[in-house]
């Protein structure tokens, strides 16, 4: 079978923050037999003002994206919540009738990296190694409104001497919410120290998640608070040897 | 009391609420029966999705369609002897109902629970009037007690309290002197409210759903108060929002139960009622005289905005129950009587910006409460409507956040900004930055690092490792 060609969206916080995790999902996808391709035009996906309701400054930034991604065939990006962004971009550019196309075409390609391994690679076991116990924050935006939830319980159930805990009201929002964990900060604290409360309870080694954004939150407040469970993304997991 | 059920700011109700030890766990426990009863009902009943959507159509055809089925509905209940009132204000409402009071020479008034009747501030007109009015909805009743307590919650308006509590308020009122177990709670307050049942001249229930082809009031309940309610005093008036009504009794049934699944887990209530004008020739029981005043109060100017599909809520909380800021907040803080995601929709359209502008971002845009609501309002992208108007039609937005929002969308936008500036970041942040943390960001990053530690940027990010990854040839 030829190389699959995949351009990766890294997403603004996996960039500047956690460029471990990108390395993590360029050498998973390399492994899979995947091309790598990352155009450096790539911005933020503007999600950040869009959800603030800025609606109209975001539309350069998302103008800036599809125009990016415009040449690829398919687009990975280790975010459920950045992927729904891209999906979400065809319904805000609904009555333009230049973009809107160009639009829904970048949503038909987009996938988040756990489903594009487990749906379109067909791969489940990626041969990951990595020992003790874990326990799953499963993100909102990538559970609810991508609908990606099994996929990455599929394959981190294959990863080799990696056992799990279940997280006690995993379907509770961490708090994060882009803005809102500085705007309403003191619900966003409330809210984040009942996760970081419920990963404790596991006894979990790792913290694993699928977004980066949850992750800095739940990872941050366990860091202030001491005592920190290992918090990594799900693309770390999988490229542990 | 009427929809605003307080003058506090909504920060200022936040932190009040959020040391509510009490509160906080009595809404969590609460939160988690009723999810799972929720969920647990829906699989039992089977394709759920499949309901969900039916449960959409039926609303939004009769939103779409409401001026025909008022009509209709109108008119039958007309045919049947009954009394209608179109209220286009909660003044109006309030001004019908005290006359038909009056006329009668009412003193004691009996309710069954209704928000709209909480949302038109009828008890203190009445009360006002001199008239003694009595909550027979346990929850209500208990509220009522603990000198007006309002409701936190749209089905369990006593929801923020213990059993303990309850004990507490009985034992202060009613010279209560049991134990704070459920059953000797509600046998007390059983004993005394049915005594006030005998003696009372005017009935006030609301409306589940009316049905449009037979002139009825459909009526869900489990505690059986509202069928007392509407029996046994000579007057009945029923008091609804005017988007509370289906075509036929077909409709009727699905919608119930989506309610009832997705508000307590049940499959039916203990009670479901369908009234029908007043009492005729050869009936036993039922009111002399019948009363139904339909409340606009803003509603008809949500129809055919953005917001319309906020008028597609049947009332049944799965939206509250799920949602984690309501969680740690309670009902109170929303400062209406419509708490959580659907308070946080309906509040503003119903009470305006001035008072509610909070409300809308008082949400992570988590989405849960989408995914609970039993005829698909997709709530999380009307409170981001909200959002958007306030920024971008209202215009009141702070001006920091204006100026930060628009340096965004440059910076995030240009190729060359958003380099220079990425790349920027680690020696801007150095000063602040300790173990590749930092604990005390400055600006923005001040009320995130007042909670939780700031990761430093990479000094080398994602894209230069790339660009060298490459010209080393990748992994060949």
């Amino acid at each position: 079978m030829s190389n699959v060609k995949v351009t990766l969206f890294i997403t603004c916080i996996v960039d500047m923050f956690q460029a471990d995790v990108g390395k993590a999902t360029v050498e998973v996808l390399e492994r899979l037999g995947c091309d790598i391709e990352f155009p450096m035009g790539q911005v933020c996906c503007g999600q950040p003002a869009y959800n603030s309701g800025y609606v109209e400054e975001s539309k350069d930034a998302m103008k800036k994206m599809i125009a990016t991604f415009e040449n690829a065939e398919v687009v990975v990006t280790p975010s459920g919540s950045c992927a729904t962004m891209f999906k979400e971009y065809q319904h805000i550019f609904h009555d333009d009738p230049v973009w809107r196309p160009r639009a829904e075409k970048l949503a038909a390609k987009t996938y988040e990296l756990t489903e594009f391994i487990v749906n379109v690679l067909k791969v489940e076991n990626v041969g990951a190694r990595l020992k003790g116990v874990a326990t799953y924050h499963p993100s909102c935006h990538m559970t609810r409104l991508l609908g990606v939830k099994d996929a990455p319980m599929t394959l981190l159930k294959n990863v080799e001497g990696l056992r799990f805990e279940p997280l006690p009201n995993a379907h509770n929002c961490c708090g994060f919410g882009g803005t809102f964990s500085v705007k309403m900060g003191n619900i966003s604290e409330q809210m984040v120290d009942e996760k970081v409360d419920s990963a404790e309870q596991t006894k979990a080694d790792f913290l694993i998640g699928a977004d980066g954004g949850c992750l800095m939150n739940i990872g941050g407040r366990m860091e202030r608070r001491g005592k920190p469970i290992r918090v990594m993304h799900i693309a770390e997991v999988l490229n542990s040897r | 009391m009427a929809m605003k059920i307080g003058e506090g700011k909504f920060k200022e109700n936040v932190n009040k609420n959020m040391e509510d030890t009490f509160m906080r766990g009595a809404v969590a426990s609460a939160q988690e029966r009723l999810r799972t009863r929720r969920l647990d009902a829906a699989e039992e009943l089977g394709n759920w999705e499949e309901w969900r959507s039916h449960g959409e159509e039926i609303r939004q055809h009769v939103l779409n369609n409401l001026d025909y089925y008022l009509h209709e509905l109108a008119e039958n209940l007309q045919k049947r002897g009954g009394h209608v009132f179109f209220a286009a204000t909660a003044d109006e409402a309030t001004g019908y109902i005290r006359e038909v009071v009056n006329a009668k020479g009412g003193k004691k008034v009996l309710k069954a629970k209704s928000m709209v009747t909480e949302e038109i501030g009828l008890n203190q007109v009445l009360e006002e009037e001199g008239c003694t009015v009595i909550e027979t909805d346990l929850g209500e009743y208990i509220l009522q007690l603990d000198e007006h307590d309002p409701p936190s919650h749209i089905v369990a308006p006593a929801l923020h309290k213990n059993k303990e509590q309850i004990r507490d308020v009985f034992s202060e009122k009613l010279e209560y002197k049991m134990t704070s177990k459920p059953e000797e709670l509600a046998l007390h307050a059983r004993e005394t409210l049915r005594q006030e049942f005998l003696t009372a001249d005017i009935g006030i229930t609301g409306c589940n759903f009316a049905i449009a082809e037979s002139g009825s009031v459909g009526l869900v309940t489990n505690e059986g108060n509202a069928g007392l309610v509407s029996d046994l005093p000579k007057t009945q008036v029923v008091v609804m929002g005017m988007e509370r009504i289906v075509p036929t009794f077909e409709e009727f049934e699905v919608l119930v139960g989506l309610l009832t699944r997705s508000a307590v887990g049940q499959k039916l209530t203990s009670y479901i009622t369908a009234l029908s004008g007043p009492r005729e020739e050869g009936d036993v029981d039922g009111p002399e005289e019948f009363h139904l005043v339909i409340v606009d109060n803003g509603r008809s100017s949500i129809l055919g905005t953005e917001f319309q599909s906020v008028l597609q809520c049947i009332r049944c909380a799965a939206c509250i129950n799920v949602c984690p800021v309501y969680r740690h907040i309670g009902g109170h803080s929303y400062n209406s009587i419509y708490p959580g995601p659907i308070g946080a929709v309906l509040t503003p359209l119903l009470g305006g910006y001035d008072d509610f502008k909070d409300l809308p971002y008082a949400s992570t845009l988590c989405a849960a409460c989408t995914d609970a609501c039993p005829v698909k309002i997709p709530l999380h992208e009307l409170l981001h409507k909200h959002r958007q108007v306030i920024v971008e039609r209202e215009g009141r937005a702070p001006i920091s956040e204006k100026l930060a929002m628009k340096a965004f969308g440059l910076g995030a936008a240009s190729n060359p900004m958003y380099a220079a500036g990425s790349k920027m970041a680690a020696a801007m942040m150095k000063p602040f930055t300790k173990n590749d943390r930092i604990s005390n960001g400055p600006g923005p990053l001040k009320a995130w690092t007042e909670i939780r530690e700031f990761p430093a940027p990479n000094k080398e990010r994602f894209r230069d490792w790339f660009k060298e990854y490459e010209k080393g040839g990748g992994n060949q």
